[in-house]
Parts: C-alpha cells; sequence; structure tokens
C-alpha cells in the first residue's frame, strides 16, 4: 500500500508494517510488529492515526453493517463503515446521524476515538454521547463490550481516546429520526465579532444546528465580520426539490500551494459577499453538512507540503477576547485561512477523558504550511490559547507542545492507566514527552 | 441482459464475492451464500439483511465446497431457498504456497482439488439445471494466472487454466440453450488472500471494483472477462513471448 497519510498530508511517518484487517480480531506480533495503531479513512489533520514504528492496523475493510431495527433507529456497525455509508443506508429509512463532522468519510472507528463534534453541538453533544455500545480488543486477547454503564471507566477512557485503548471492532449508535434528506437553512451576515455573538445567542436558542463562517484577513471594525448558518432538519413536506449529486476532483497535486496571500483575500472577500437567505431556503443534507466533500482530493490544493489545522476551545468566561486576539493575531501575520469555522459549544460534559468539546467558543482555521513562518504564527497563537485556558482539538493538530496538550487534557495521567500496552501513536508519545 | 435477481454464490467469504454480494444486493437481488468459514459467512449474511430490503431473501450455509459429495445437496437448497436461480457466481479457491506444493504432491493433489476440480463438479451439476430451465448466467472467477504456467505459482495457474477451458467449453455448449457462461480474470486484487504482498504498485485493484465487473459482465452475458480490462493487454503479451525466451524467465 501507498504511504499512509493524515488529511493535511502531514507529517509523513512510515510505519515498519501495514495490515489491513478483514476480521474483528488482532493479527500476531509476527505479521504485524508492536505497537499497533488503527486507521480508518486518514481524514483526521495530522498524528493521532500515525506512527513511524510498529504496524498501522488499516480498518476500512471492517465495514459490515451488523443490526440495524428502522423502528427504533438503533444501528451496529463494524468500525471501519464511514459515516456516508450509514447515511446511504439510513437516511431512506428515516433516520440521520446524530452528531456529525464536516465530512462524511470518517469512519464510526475515528468519529469514537476523537469523539468528534457537528453543527448541533449546543443541542446534542458529541459524538460519544450518542454511543449505545461498542466493542474493545485489548492485546491481552480480552474482548470487552462498553456501555455508558458497563465497563464505564473503559467507555470514557475509548470515548475520544485517540484510538489507543485498544481495537474498537464495532459501535452501536442511536439515530435521530428526520422526515427527508432536507435542511431548512437560515444564513445571517454579521458585519463584526460583537454582531456575531449576539446573533449566535439567538440562534442558538431556536436552532438545533449553527455554524459560522469568519473572513479571518477583516480588521479593524470588520474583525471577525462573517456569515452565520443557522439550520433545522425539513418538517414534512410534499414537494421537495430534485437533488443531485454532483462531484468534483482535484486530479493531481499543483507543484505549489495555490493558497496563498492573493487567493485567499480574494476568496474571503467574495464568500463574504455571497447572497445570504435570511428568509430561509431548503437545502440537501449534503451540501449544507459536507460541502468540501463534494470535492474529492480538496486537500490537494495546498500541494506537496500539506497544510496544518489549527482549532482550539475557549472558555465562556473569556471566549470573545480570545477569540478577537487571535482573529488580530492572524490577520497580522497575513496568512489568512481558507474557512476559517466559529461555533460555540453547549454545556453538556463530554463523555470522554480526553473529549476535546467543552463548554466555550471553538475555532478552527486552516493554513498552508509555509515552514517556519507557519510554526511561528502557531506559537503566537498558543500563547493565547494557553492564557485563556483553552486546548487544541488532538485530531486537528500536527505540531502542538506537549505542555499545551497536559494544560488542556487535565486527566490526561489518569487516561494513559487505560492504554493498551501494545498500542501508541506519534502524537501520543509526541505530547506525553 | 440477464436479469440478476436470484444469485447464488459459492465462496460467498472471499472479499471479490462479498463485495458482489453487497453490490447484487444494492441492485434489489435476492443472495444465497455459501462459505467455508461459518462465522465469517454469518457476519456478510447479517451485513446483507441490514442492507437488504424486506422483499429480498438473504440466505446462506457454511459448507466445505473442497468435498463435492455436498454440491447436489447445496445447489438443490439454494435453488430452493431462492425459489430459483437466475445466476450462479462461483468464487471459492485458496492460493497455494508454491514452495509447499513442489515438495508435497498431495499438497498438490489437493489444491486442484480445491481450485479445479470442485469448481468443475459444480460446473458440472449447474450446467444440466441452467441448461434445462433455458436461461441464467453462470460466472466463475478464474485468474489471470491460468493463461500461462510461471514457476511462482504453477499450480494455481495449471488449475485456474483448468476453469478456463473448462468453462471455454461449457460456454460453448450452453449458448445454445440460452445461457450464458462467464469467465472473470481477475489480475492482482488487494484481498486478505493477497495480504503477504507488497501492493504498492498501479497493477493493484480494489475487490469493489472487481465486483462491479462481475456484475456487469454477468449482467451483458459476456463471454471472458479479464478485470480491470487492462490485464487483457499484459496476457496477450505474456501469453505470446515465445517458450524458448520464456522458460528461461523468472517469472
Amino acid at each position: 500500500m501507498s504511504q499512509p497519510l493524515s488529511w493535511n498530508r502531514l507529517p509523513r511517518l512510515i510505519p515498519e508494517a501495514v495490515y489491513t484487517l478483514n476480521e474483528r480480531k488482532l493479527p500476531n506480533s509476527e505479521r504485524a510488529p508492536r505497537p499497533l495503531l488503527a486507521y480508518g479513512n486518514g481524514r483526521s489533520y495530522g498524528d493521532v492515526c500515525l506512527n513511524d514504528q510498529g504496524t498501522l492496523l488499516h480498518t476500512r475493510q471492517l465495514d459490515r453493517f451488523i443490526a440495524f431495527d428502522p423502528c427504533s433507529g438503533l444501528l451496529r456497525c463494524e468500525s471501519g463503515v464511514t459515516l456516508n455509508e450509514i447515511l446511504q443506508l439510513i437516511v431512506s429509512h428515516g433516520w440521520f446521524l446524530p452528531s456529525t463532522p464536516g465530512t462524511r468519510y470518517v469512519t464510526l472507528g475515528g468519529a469514537l476515538a476523537n469523539d468528534v463534534h457537528g453543527k448541533n453541538h449546543h443541542a446534542a453533544g458529541c459524538f460519544g454521547h450518542h454511543v449505545t455500545a461498542f466493542e474493545l480488543i485489548r492485546s491481552t486477547g480480552e474482548k470487552l463490550l462498553c456501555k455508558p454503564n458497563l465497563n464505564a471507566e473503559m467507555f470514557q477512557a475509548t470515548v475520544g481516546g485517540l484510538g489507543l485503548t485498544g481495537l474498537v471492532t464495532w459501535v452501536e449508535i442511536q439515530l435521530i429520526p428526520v422526515q427527508n434528506a432536507w435542511m431548512w437553512v437560515e444564513s445571517h451576515r454579521f458585519s463584526n465579532l460583537d454582531e456575531f455573538w449576539l446573533l449566535n445567542k439567538e440562534a442558538e436558542s431556536h436552532w438545533p444546528y449553527t455554524v459560522a463562517w469568519i473572513d479571518c484577513l477583516a480588521r479593524g471594525d470588520t474583525r471577525g465580520r462573517g456569515i452565520l448558518f443557522a439550520g433545522k432538519h425539513a418538517a414534512n413536506q410534499t414537494q421537495l426539490p430534485a437533488y443531485h449529486e454532483g462531484s468534483r476532483n482535484v486530479p493531481f497535486d499543483p507543484p505549489l500551494s495555490l493558497i496563498n496571500g492573493v487567493s485567499l483575500r480574494s476568496f474571503n472577500a467574495l464568500y463574504f459577499r455571497q447572497p445570504v437567505k435570511p428568509q430561509g431556503s431548503l437545502s440537501h443534507y449534503s451540501p449544507y453538512f459536507y460541502p468540501l466533500d463534494q470535492i474529492q482530493n480538496w486537500n490537494r490544493i495546498y500541494g506537496h507540503k500539506g497544510f496544518y489545522q489549527y482549532q482550539c476551545v475557549l472558555p465562556p468566561a473569556v471566549a470573545q477576547q480570545a477569540t478577537a486576539e487571535l482573529l488580530d493575531a492572524i490577520a497580522q501575520s497575513g496568512q489568512g485561512s481558507f474557512l476559517a469555522v466559529l461555533k460555540t459549544f453547549g454545556e453538556q460534559a463530554s463523555v470522554g477523558m480526553l473529549s476535546f468539546a467543552r463548554p466555550g467558543a471553538t475555532l478552527a482555521l486552516d493554513f498552508p504550511n509555509r515552514g517556519e513562518q507557519t510554526l511561528r504564527l502557531f506559537h503566537r497563537l498558543d500563547a493565547i490559547v494557553s492564557a485563556a485556558g483553552g486546548a487544541l482539538y488532538p485530531a486537528k493538530d500536527a505540531r502542538m507542545p506537549a505542555s499545551l496538550f497536559q494544560s488542556g487534557y487535565p486527566e490526561w495521567e489518569r487516561f494513559a492507566g487505560f492504554i493498551d500496552p501494545e498500542f501508541s501513536s506519534h502524537f501520543w508519545q509526541r505530547v506525553t514527552k | 441482459m440477464n436479469s440478476l435477481n436470484r444469485i447464488v454464490i459459492f465462496g460467498a467469504t472471499s472479499s471479490i464475492a462479498e463485495h458482489t454480494a453487497r453490490q447484487l444486493v444494492q441492485r434489489g437481488a435476492s443472495v444465497y451464500c455459501v462459505g467455508r468459514n461459518a462465522e465469517k459467512l454469518a457476519t456478510i449474511l447479517a451485513d446483507l439483511k441490514v442492507r437488504a430490503g424486506t422483499d429480498q431473501i438473504i440466505d446462506g450455509i457454511s459448507a466445505d465446497l473442497a468435498d463435492s459429495i455436498q454440491h447436489p445437496a447445496l445447489i438443490e437448497q439454494a435453488t430452493k431457498a431462492l425459489n430459483g436461480l437466475d445466476g450462479v457466481l462461483i468464487a471459492h479457491g485458496t492460493l497455494p504456497d508454491q514452495k509447499a506444493c513442489q515438495a508435497e504432491a498431495s499438497l498438490t493433489q489437493q489444491e486442484i482439488q480445491t481450485n479445479a476440480l470442485s469448481v468443475i463438479n459444480l460446473l458440472t451439476l449447474l450446467a444440466n439445471q441452467f441448461e434445462a430451465q433455458g436461461k441464467g448466467v453462470i460466472a466463475v472467477i478464474s485468474s489471470v494466472a491460468g493463461d500461462r504456467g510461471r514457476q511462482s505459482n504453477y499450480v494455481y495457474g495449471a488449475a485456474k487454466g483448468m476453469v478456463t477451458l473448462f468453462t471455454q467449453g461449457l460456454r460453448n455448449r450452453l449458448t445454445r440453450a440460452g445461457v450464458d457462461v462467464v469467465t472473470i480474470k481477475p489480475g492482482f486484487v488487494d484481498t486478505p488472500m493477497t495480504a503477504e504482498f507488497d501492493k504498492s504498485g498501479p497493477l493493484w485493484a480494489k475487490p469493489e471494483q472487481i465486483a462491479q465487473g462481475i456484475i456487469n459482465a454477468m449482467a451483458k452475458g459476456k463471454s471472458e472477462v479479464y478485470l480491470p480490462g487492462f490485464w487483457r493487454l499484459i496476457m496477450l503479451i505474456i501469453r505470446h513471448i515465445p517458450e524458448f525466451i520464456f522458460k528461461r524467465m523468472s517469472l
């Protein structure tokens, strides 16, 4: 198989071996040198799914459904099934994912291990809140059935546990009922951060899904201008538009990143000026939840050097101030982000010991990899996040310093006690040094 | 176009067969699966049942197909479960350890039994049933390895070559009866059967791609298909290398 990569295509690490799992069991150490680490569909941004030693266990062939009850919406499948495959099965039965990240090409195992969140976090919590059971195989050969109230500590360690507690072979989730495949969406322009906080608070109180796009290059009075998208599943209606799934592809690596100062400035300016629909309109779930999935291999636009994601969470008391400081630092650096996303998390405590989501605001940005220059900017951003008492998202990290991880995840030492001794990742070694 | 509404798959736990079953089920077919590994078969049947609509029949049985005595009963059970057959896919097989076969004649025999004779036994029984019903499609997974003997896997190659030649003759016989016989020749496929190989080259295909090719060939009633198609050209060249050169090559 070709070199295993995560979605931002860095770091580039080559393990000793790659093993394709087809059955729900661990290979012996002759065929698969230790340490082990599950690799799903490579949609995280960094090294939580990578290692430069031992064996990567490819889980995409563990892609079987086990049970689905169309009456109760309880679905059990192997951990290599993608959210896309689940949607293809469930939507026509009137069910939807209870929580979904911005791409449907993640595996169920990956969604669990990173305890991902979606636009409905303020109303529905994280992915882990909807997991009713899973099976964990430990290197001792032990098979553990984990539920919120059965092997509860192992459940809490494994949800958000970055694949370190063993191999998750199947996951059971509770789906949510929907009437159809469509969303009712309103979009509102806001001209600065202050307006965002007001608008967002209002939107969160009666919309299950909210998210805002921010023009991170705007400065001064327009700092933090952007568009807020609020959505809900569409009601039952007789007249639904036809939907045809388009698909475009980035067929090869451009020699240089196509994301540069000029393209960023024009994209952000144009995006801000897109027509908004405050009166609301119908949108199929696909472009609403997964706009980037419609461009296959979009990660290639950053060229061979890849890119970084930077996603932080900032505690409520300081969120407004710290968000402003982050945007200032980014605007000053001139290294804008293509799509900066701002959202507030709800109050519900996460399930996992290492879960990222917690009350406060979360800002997500991507930056082309310009080497030292980019890392210097991150250093400044880290200082702001750290002073605010915030944390970075392991699923989107390829460089955070160990100190920032440890301050952001105070339970990390307790978590370490649940790690399977024959599992490890490059990320884990990096942040626990 | 052949109707593919009721299909029995022999060797249903192989990766190619599993993906073929899934895609058939997505097209609304009822499927009966025969496979050796009972645990794996149960996993696959559960998966197919979730994917299938309420009016589709998903059923199967675990059996060792190397044991030809069971074949008539298996065919009868499948026909009964599906209420008749539109098509068959024979996909079972092993990838023998060539070196071990060279050292042990009985192992060679056993591999020929599994990969060729058991297939021929099934085909003989199925041919009569399909000839009598006067329609349907019989597809068999052979291999590009059957196109020419090579030192690195000629036991497997000889077995597949026998299957290729047998299906050629059978096709000639059954065409008159309105039955299509399809010989499938996959190249390198990324499956657990080939887990020991380095699969980084461009020649390696995914089982789901091969599955799509199989269904297409069955529906259209094609004769001999290479999957992916470029293998036809590769094998054309390989078949035409003069033997006095070929015998000195390390292939």
